[in-house]
């Protein structure tokens, strides 16, 4: 049996080409089923687990899916804003717990979730080192930012501006890591949380500046008044907080007209759920009110539906190309057919030439199993990514 | 060493028969059998070999019935008792000289291969001056180099007997006489007996004995 498989790997070797296109084939056939299913099984388990931990969530009226995908998975596409008026009514009805959520601005490609502490208990996040924020201007970071990143306790993270272009657009904010969040394989491990007061920082809607009434410079100055002082665009804005300059931050105008994307809405119990939804279906009401796991029943129904379709095309590829295999393994004993009279006339047994042909079969399934396997794990460890760029 | 009496066979599909009466080849001749195109060289060889079982008749092969043996018993009698040697060489391309020369170890049971039979392929290759072409791939030889390693492949397993099939057909004059040389000395050294089928009436002065195929087909006893 060894001597079958030294001469079938020799022969396998000496066809590299052909060895190599059998393989990769296989590995195709056996890789595309079942790295699908991984990947599917991997949204699911993101988007359906925090769905259905996520009672309801209230934002402005538009479409239900990008609030919900903005909300929870923190994807790109931003919602309307709505205020934080919006978060109080919910807390003054006495139905619900609100959370505040804001999140439009990314750091080095992370999501920034603006948010409040008490995001970290219904989430039950978990600290794998340092402090929650506490000060204006720290943050929190997800476990796969601080390991991308290569970033810990104390270090600073910058936020991106919106737009490269844009000059009197908002300046980067210096953030201060507080803290890691142990890993929670959810969306969670590649955001970085802040408070909402820093998230509106960031917005430029919270600001720090040197102190107006006290600069001399006539460039800074344009026009200065009992009551008011103008002060020019060379006016020095703080980009970073800290605790010699964290004085200066003050918000302008009324917070409760402050932006949020959205609000999650944590009611006492199914009755109160049911008398908010009613309350927010109002057809007059500014904000619409979903039950996140009602939007990604119906994402994942049509996420399934593609799948079938998926599955269908892979099944008939498959085929077709197992087909061309077994053509292509019948045209090759055709070519060898000289070869083997010749070892049948050596005195080679039918079965012992069965069992040579069989060690070249099992010799690139092993390598296509191999290949198959290496390729499963690498798609495994990159799930978690491949799901947020497919699907979120 | 060979004996045969009363052989009769036919292919079903084309109605050649060959009948023999009686044909005797003693232990240790070299043999040329020559005859006109599909007169039936060939199939005496594979008949001799053990490759088709004759329809009726006895061949005996240094002692041994060929006729009566089983499937399993004639692959096993070719593989340890006979060498052959084909025109085309037939060697595997994808195997090296050595590999090629230790086939017959690698296919079948009946032979074992072993650090002493690796080292007598080594002699013998040494032998037909290919000694320094072992790792090479069989593509890489010249024609005269190719017949070299079948040989060598023939004669590992010490056959008893070598059967030649236009052995030295695909190589030049000087190639041919050369290999015919280095063929005979080593079924001398072997103690073989070799029964080569010819074409080439210039190498039969250097056989023990010619037979005639007509000889065959006019009844006669050769």
């Amino acid at each position: 049996m060894i001597n079958s498989f030294y001469i079938a790997w020799k022969y396998l070797l000496f066809s590299k080409a052909r060895s190599a296109i059998m393989v990769a084939c296989i590995t195709l056939i056996a890789v595309l089923p079942l790295a699908l299913e991984i990947i599917l099984d991997e949204s699911e388990h993101q988007l359906v687990e925090r769905a259905e931990h996520t009672p309801l969530l209230i934002g402005a009226k538009g479409s239900a899916l990008d609030l919900v995908m903005n909300s929870l998975y923190f994807a790109d596409e931003v919602p309307q804003p709505v205020t934080l008026a919006s978060a109080d009514e919910i807390t003054a009805t006495d139905l619900a717990f609100a959370i505040p959520l804001y999140v439009r601005f990314q750091a080095r490609g992370f999501p920034i979730v603006g948010t409040t502490l008490d995001y970290f208990d219904f989430r039950q996040l978990q600290l794998a080192a340092g402090t929650p924020f506490g000060l204006l201007g720290e943050c929190v970071i997800g476990a796969s930012v601080a390991r991308q990143l290569g970033l810990q306790p104390g270090d600073s993270l910058l936020s991106s501006p919106e737009t490269v272009f844009d000059l009197a657009g908002v300046y980067p904010l210096k953030m201060r890591v507080a803290g890691v969040l142990a890993p929670t394989h959810s969306a969670d491990d590649l955001a970085v949380l802040v408070d909402i007061k820093t998230a509106w920082v960031i917005e430029g809607l919270v600001h720090g500046h040197e102190d107006v009434a006290r600069s001399r410079d006539s460039s800074v100055i344009i026009e200065r008044t009992e009551s008011n002082v103008t002060a020019s665009a060379k006016l020095m804005q703080y980009t970073e907080i800290t605790a010699a300059n964290l004085e200066a931050f003050h918000l302008h105008g009324d917070p409760t007209g402050y932006p949020l994307t959205a609000v999650i809405a944590l009611p006492h119990d199914d009755k109160a759920a049911a008398i908010l939804r009613g309350r927010y279906q109002n057809t007059d009401s500014r904000y619409q009110i979903v039950p996140p796991a009602d939007v990604i029943d119906t994402l994942m129904t049509n996420i399934f539906r593609i799948r079938n379709v998926l599955d269908a095309v892979i099944l008939f590829v498959g085929l077709a190309t197992l087909m061309a295999l077994v053509l292509v393994f019948a045209l090759s004993l055709r070519l060898r057919q000289l070869e083997i009279d010749t070892i049948f006339k050596l005195g080679c047994s039918r079965l012992t030439i069965a069992q040579l042909l069989g060690a070249e079969i099992v010799i690139i399934a092993a390598f296509s199993a191999v290949l198959c396997l290496l390729i499963l794990g690498v798609v495994s460890h990159y799930a978690q990514q491949l799901v947020r760029t497919l699907f979120i | 060493m060979i004996s045969i009496e009363s052989l009769h066979f036919a292919y079903p599909q084309d109605g050649f028969s060959l009948k023999i009466q009686a044909f005797s080849v003693p232990s240790g001749q070299k043999l040329a059998v020559i005859g006109p195109s599909g007169s039936g060289k060939t199939t005496l060889l594979n008949l001799i070999a053990g490759i088709y079982p004759p329809h009726t008749g006895h061949i005996q092969v240094a002692g041994i019935p060929v006729h009566a043996l089983s499937d399993a018993g004639r692959r096993d009698f070719r593989i340890t008792q006979i060498g052959f040697i084909f025109q085309d060489f037939e060697l595997l391309d994808y195997l090296s000289v050595l590999d090629n020369i230790l086939h017959p170890y690698r296919i079948t049971r009946a032979l074992k291969l072993t650090p002493a039979v690796r080292r007598r392929a080594r002699d013998l290759a040494g032998q037909m001056r290919i000694g320094d072409k072992l790792q090479r791939h069989t593509g890489d030889l010249s024609q005269g180099e190719k017949q070299r390693a079948a040989i060598c492949r023939a004669l590992l397993p010490q056959p008893k007997l070598i059967l030649a099939d236009e052995a030295t057909g695909n190589l030049d004059p000087d190639n041919k006489l050369h290999i015919l040389d280095l063929l005979f000395e080593a079924v001398d050294q072997h103690g073989a007996t070799l029964l080569a089928v010819t074409h080439d009436h210039e190498l039969l002065p250097r056989f023990d004995r010619v037979v005639d195929f007509n000889d065959f087909r006019s009844g006669s006893a050769v």
